[in-house]
């Protein structure tokens, strides 16, 4: 039985190869594109950079030299205050005199926070309602996009901060504005991958073996629409971190005491021309993170997307 | 006996924005227990459309089952509630699709994807499932078949996701298979392959089977009975012996004439039967063969024929010129 002789693809090795094939390893589509992106040298700097930012997070009370009583609030050195970097502290002190090194190492668990909170939010209704308007079609997608439309159309951070200015400024609500800003994003790509894959004749298998509607939708087509999510995720939880730090530099997101790394430059601008260290780290530490998600995003995207296409 | 499914006057149409598509007109027939029909047609003609309307798979805007009854097991398939149709759907009739590089869920292992079937209707537990599947795919000829079982789709040529495709719908044990040209994207030797396979398991297991290909060979060798369709009518039905032997349908004769023959010399000329087959959209009223025919009059441009018994029991035919083709005139 030797269907593969017929495959003829020219090379010579190629015919063994194939009935040897029966599988060893299980050669998932997911390891496959996990293969793919660990070999993308950006994606690895994205993914090197959200580490980092990531054991940050975890081992700040092992790292700083500073930290937050129970109240969050870190304490003031005033006698200290606007020192330069120096090997006490590798990032100077602020206005009050703490140590920025340890505000930013402790901020980097409120900007992962409003990231991962807020397109976690969003990813979920979102897909939810993209997948509803693409499987149902007709009234219900029109109007679901519709809906979409209007959020769409409206710059995002201008719209998270009139969410804000009605709930009020803080930081959750500040995750939760943007978050809702977001949920047009993936709810078109949830739509776009649904629709794409109803049309397919695996959809139209399983139903002509009995499957229900709920059980193709969620069994069948969700996986194969994960990919286009996941890219957006990573991709969204940059934006989301960028919405989240402007907010808390207009002062409407995170407030005082919390070691956010907008509301710092916020605090900090007026000392820009005198002492830039106290703006340029904040900064820099916000532009290194977008940095490393988009970068990762970018490596996802490639990696998963041709999956289909190349083995088809 | 009575017939194992019985198709009433099925009609589907689709209603497009450019007009409306008439996509299957009336078509009626039955198959018994263990028969094998084939369906022919060129593309366009209504057989896969028939095929799905059967099984209620037609996207619905834009398409509609107008009208006509397919009775099985007592019931009208048409008309029962989703619940029933998705517990039969599978379990007593199976569907086999055209493209084996699409048909199956690229996203999951192939035993994951027939267990769940077995899982859905014979409510097997998993380790159960996974035994019954590793049968199935050594059934249809798949090497070292337990271990396949944890393989992606991928992982497999064009020629074994078909037989795994079967190895999916047999695996509930339905009376009824429909393969909707399950050998047209592959290639001939894969094909015979897949046609001895299916010629096999019709024997062992008493399955009727629904054949839709344009390929008369492989009518010729597997079906008992066959359907030959036009623009969505059935313009003439009998048995495989009869309807290729003695033809009563010009269309019949002309798709049987233009098959290149081994003993022709070489350099002749193919044969085909001039025109192009009749959009299907707002077909007009007659016979649709009626522009391509030689034998046409007028009373074909006006009527449609009705499909009717004549001479041989069994052999049905919708022309009005019959006699004059029963005759030899066309050749």
């Amino acid at each position: 039985m030797n269907d593969e002789v017929a495959t003829a693809s020219g090379r010579p090795g190629a015919i063994v190869a194939e009935e040897a094939r029966p599988s060893q390893e299980v050669r998932s589509l997911w390891r496959e594109g996990l293969g793919r992106l660990l070999s993308n040298k950006l994606a690895i700097v994205g993914m090197v950079i959200v580490g980092v930012v990531i054991l940050s997070a975890l081992f700040a009370p092992l790292l700083a030299t500073q930290h937050p009583d129970s109240n969050g609030i870190f304490n003031a050195y005033p006698k200290e205050n606007k020192l330069p970097p120096s090997w006490e502290h590798p990032m100077g002190t602020d206005d009050l005199g703490r140590d920025i090194l340890s505000l930013i190492l402790y901020g980097s668990r409120v900007s992962l926070l409003v990231g991962v909170v807020s397109v976690g939010l969003a990813i979920v209704i979102g897909s939810f309602l993209g997948a509803v308007a693409g499987f149902m079609g007709g009234r219900s997608d029109s109007w679901i996009m519709r809906l979409m439309d209007i959020l769409l159309a409206f710059p995002g951070i201008l719209l998270a901060l009139v969410i804000v200015i009605l709930v009020g400024p803080g930081l959750f609500n500040a995750m939760v504005a943007v978050g809702i800003v977001s949920i047009p994003i993936y709810a078109r790509i949830a739509r776009a991958s649904v629709l794409g894959e109803v049309g397919k004749d695996y959809v139209l298998a399983a139903r002509s073996m009995g499957a229900s509607s709920a059980r193709l939708l969620l069994g069948h087509i969700a996986p194969n629409a994960l990919s286009a999510l996941i890219v957006a995720a990573s991709l969204g939880i940059a934006t989301a971190i960028l919405d989240a730090a402007a907010l808390g530099f207009l002062g409407l997101g995170a407030q005082p005491p919390t070691p956010e790394w907008g509301l710092m430059l916020s605090r900090n601008k007026s000392h820009m021309f005198t002492s830039p260290w106290m703006v340029f780290f904040p900064g820099a530490a916000i532009m290194f993170l977008v940095l490393g998600f988009n970068l990762l995003g970018d490596g996802l995207r490639d990696a998963l997307d041709p999956r289909l296409a190349r083995r088809a | 006996m009575e017939p194992l499914l019985e198709v009433k006057d099925l009609t589907t149409r689709f209603h497009t924005r450019d007009g409306v598509v008439y996509a299957v007109n009336g078509i009626s027939y039955t198959l018994e227990e263990g028969e094998v029909l084939g369906v022919v047609g060129e593309s366009g003609c209504g057989k896969s459309v028939h095929a799905l309307s059967i099984m209620r798979l037609i996207e619905t805007p834009p398409g509609r089952i107008e009208r006509g009854e397919v009775w099985f097991n007592g019931r009208d398939l048409l008309r029962v509630t989703g619940e029933e149709l998705r517990q039969i759907r599978g379990a007593e009739l199976a569907m086999v699709f055209q493209d084996p590089m699409t048909s199956l869920n690229p996203a999951y292992t192939v035993g994951f994807q027939i267990m769940e079937a077995l899982q859905l209707h014979l409510g097997m537990d998993r380790a159960a499932a996974r035994r019954r599947a590793g049968e199935l795919l050594a059934i249809v000829g798949i090497p070292q078949a337990a271990t396949r079982l944890d393989d992606y789709p991928h992982q497999f040529s064009g020629g074994m996701r078909q037989r795994v495709m079967i190895a999916m719908a047999l695996s509930c044990n339905p009376k009824v298979l429909i393969a909707d040209e399950p050998t047209t994207a592959l290639d001939v030797t894969v094909q015979a392959q897949i046609v001895d396979l299916i010629k096999r398991l019709q024997q062992r297991l008493g399955l009727a089977v629904i054949w839709i290909t344009h390929d008369l060979g492989v009518v010729a060798e597997l079906a008992r009975t066959v359907n030959v369709m036009y623009a969505g009518y059935v313009v003439e039905r009998g048995s495989v012996h009869e309807v290729f032997h003695r033809p009563h349908h010009p269309y019949t004769v002309g798709l049987l004439a233009s098959l290149p023959r081994m003993d022709q010399p070489a350099g002749a000329r193919l044969r085909s039967i001039r025109g192009a087959p009749p959009s299907l959209l707002d077909l007009a009223p007659g016979c649709p063969f009626a522009a391509r025919c030689s034998l046409v009059v007028e009373q074909c441009w006006q009527e449609m024929p009705p499909v009717e018994e004549r001479e041989s029991p069994g052999h049905l035919v919708a022309c009005w010129r019959w006699q004059a083709v029963a005759a030899g005139e066309m050749t």
